[in-house]
């Protein structure tokens, strides 16, 4: 069955109906937004939840014994609950809040990996990683004098496994992104926890840009710490988090001290709160867990299989589109299979800059990135400064994608030497 | 809202692709400086050759996007054969052209200060970047090379 067979499961008029930025124009030009893998917009479900939880419930949570702290409480409580049940985790108290996926892996870094990692201990990381995927393991290594080992990619721009028992050799974490931010590559992470536990080594995955684009199932996974982050999955900044088995929460330090992460307090010192509050100390983004609970509730609505169908049509489409069009003046970084990429799409032209492009996109209406990535290490691998990276969603269609090659036949004019 | 024309000028587009002054010297006699902006890789490798006080020669490499390169282009034409002074004062002024969209913007002068900077110095064809500042993000790609300059010449003399 080739791709042009296959129906695309979503309605994508009704769907950019419901996300009201989407009616902006700039400069003139209908806005075609081909920046989610940076961060999403919003539908109206989540912008509404919100509003109406700041105008009719809003108080502080866990402390009132009042009507609206009740409220407010039962949405932040649900809002653990939609998570626990978009990643399939078996109880919604292994579900801990951050303010964004980089707090998270934080986190793991400064509780389980320095209360179980010693000098000469070695963590595994891959050279497709985000920076918030590598510095607070440079910040570890540097402190405690941990080995970093970085799994390579290949030329098709995957993983390169077989280099993985290697590496694994005495390591206590692999450290992966479950789908690259860059190259669009998804990762095969029960394959990878297989080898990675059979090594004694736990895994970490960075699902930033998975828990948004792919069904995840935690369980299916096996991996034992799963971060993710709410304004790239259609809810707002400022809450996202992690979720780890509930035996290893249990066992890891807490992290920030403060209000409400402690069942007891004395001038002796202090007990930690039961599971998760106990890592969510201080006042939340209580609000932003509304939204958060409002997205996943829309992206279910959905259906995240349908969400998948759709990008990889989508994927297709656009990856072939940019090839027809430009040949080989335009060097795409991420390769063409289907099955294990994602609607994430780096290139860049022989002769023009990222930022060039971006800028005469811009005028077009068309909003992509250009730089690193917050991937530098990659960027030094693929052997360039900088990218340009378009990444769709649920809101963009072909439209988008004929949209994007016509503004970059543009910039291609524009800066012919 | 500032089109692309205001920032795209065509002498900018020729400087970009023809640069001028493109190249290596040996070191020494040159002085080799680097310049690096960490947000978009942008990078300006800088040769400067200082005799009597005067720029004899100069030479840039290092890759960028278009404004970064056609600035680095124009700075090494504005300054090849200049004394180190007026060359001095070239930065302070190109510099100023550069801010005082942004000072006015934080409303921390109105820019007439900045305007003492310019007074009296020939900008010739630099003019064109002018149009950059409607873009804050894109003038640390044209400072880039000026930076570097001002560096060079303090650690040349």
């Amino acid at each position: 069955m080739s791709v042009t067979d296959v129906r695309d499961p979503l309605d994508v008029d009704r769907i950019k109906a419901d996300f009201p930025i989407l009616i902006r124009q700039v400069h003139g030009k209908r806005l075609v937004y081909l920046d989610s893998a940076n961060s999403s917009q919003k539908p109206l479900a989540v912008i509404d939840a919100m509003d109406r939880h700041l105008r009719e419930y809003y108080a502080n949570i866990h402390r009132g014994v009042y009507t609206i702290s009740e409220e407010s409480t039962a949405a932040y409580l649900a809002a653990h609950q939609k998570v626990a049940r978009l990643l399939n985790a078996p109880s919604w108290r292994e579900i801990v809040f951050t303010k964004n996926i980089t707090e998270a892996i934080n986190l793991v870094a400064y509780t389980w990996a320095r209360a179980n990692l010693r000098e000469g201990d070695a963590i595994v990381l891959t050279e497709m990683e985000h920076h918030s995927n590598i510095v607070p393991w440079h910040i570890l290594a540097a402190e405690r004098g941990i080995e970093l080992r970085w799994l390579p990619i290949t030329s098709d721009y995957r993983l390169d496994t077989d280099e993985l028992p290697r590496l694994l050799d005495g390591a206590k974490l692999l450290a992966v992104a479950g789908m690259s931010n860059v190259l669009g590559t998804i990762n095969d992470i029960p394959a990878l926890t297989e080898v990675a536990h059979a090594a004694g080594a736990l895994v970490l995955v960075d699902a930033a840009q998975a828990v948004p684009h792919l069904p995840v199932d935690v369980q299916a996974w096996g991996a034992d710490f799963v971060g993710f982050t709410g304004h790239k999955m259609l809810g707002p900044s400022g809450i996202g988090g992690m979720w780890a088995r509930e035996e290893l929460l249990d066992a890891m330090p807490p992290f920030l001290g403060g209000g409400e992460m402690i069942s007891d307090v004395s001038f002796e010192g202090f007990t930690p709160n039961e599971l998760p509050w106990k890592f969510e100390a201080g006042t939340m983004p209580i609000v932003e867990a509304t939204g958060l609970g409002a997205a996943i509730d829309y992206l279910e609505g959905i259906g995240l299989d349908a969400v998948r169908a759709h990008e990889r049509l989508l994927a297709g489409y656009t990856l072939r589109a940019l090839r027809e069009r430009f040949g080989d003046r335009l060097t795409i970084y991420g390769h063409d299979d289907l099955d294990t990429r994602g609607a994430v799409i780096s290139f860049l032209f022989e002769n023009i800059h990222a930022h060039d492009v971006s800028q005469v996109l811009d005028e077009d209406g068309v909003c992509v990135r250009a730089g690193h990535h917050c991937a530098k290490p990659l960027m030094r691998v693929l052997g360039v400064p900088a990218t340009t990276r378009a990444s769709f969603y649920v809101y963009n269609d072909e439209a988008d994608a004929d949209a994007l090659v016509d503004a970059l036949v543009t910039a291609e004019k524009f800066f012919a030497v | 809202m500032p089109g692309i024309e205001d920032l795209y000028r065509e002498i900018i587009l020729d400087h970009y692709r023809a640069p001028r002054n493109r190249g290596e010297l040996p070191v020494p006699p040159a002085n080799k400086f680097e310049g690096f902006n960490p947000l978009c890789g942008d990078e300006v490798v800088l040769y400067l050759e200082v005799d009597d006080g005067t720029v004899s020669d100069v030479k840039i490499a290092g890759q960028g996007c278009s404004i970064s390169q056609a600035s680095s282009s124009m700075m090494s034409s504005a300054v090849k054969g200049k004394p180190v002074d007026e060359i001095r004062r070239l930065i302070r002024a190109f510099k100023a052209l550069m801010s005082i969209h942004e000072s006015k913007l934080e409303g921390e002068s109105d820019g007439s200060d900045l305007a003492d900077e310019l007074e009296g110095v020939r900008l010739g064809d630099l003019e064109a970047l002018q149009g950059v500042v409607k873009f804050p993000v894109r003038i640390k790609c044209a400072t880039l090379a000026w930076n570097t300059l001002q560096q060079g010449l303090d650690e040349a003399s």
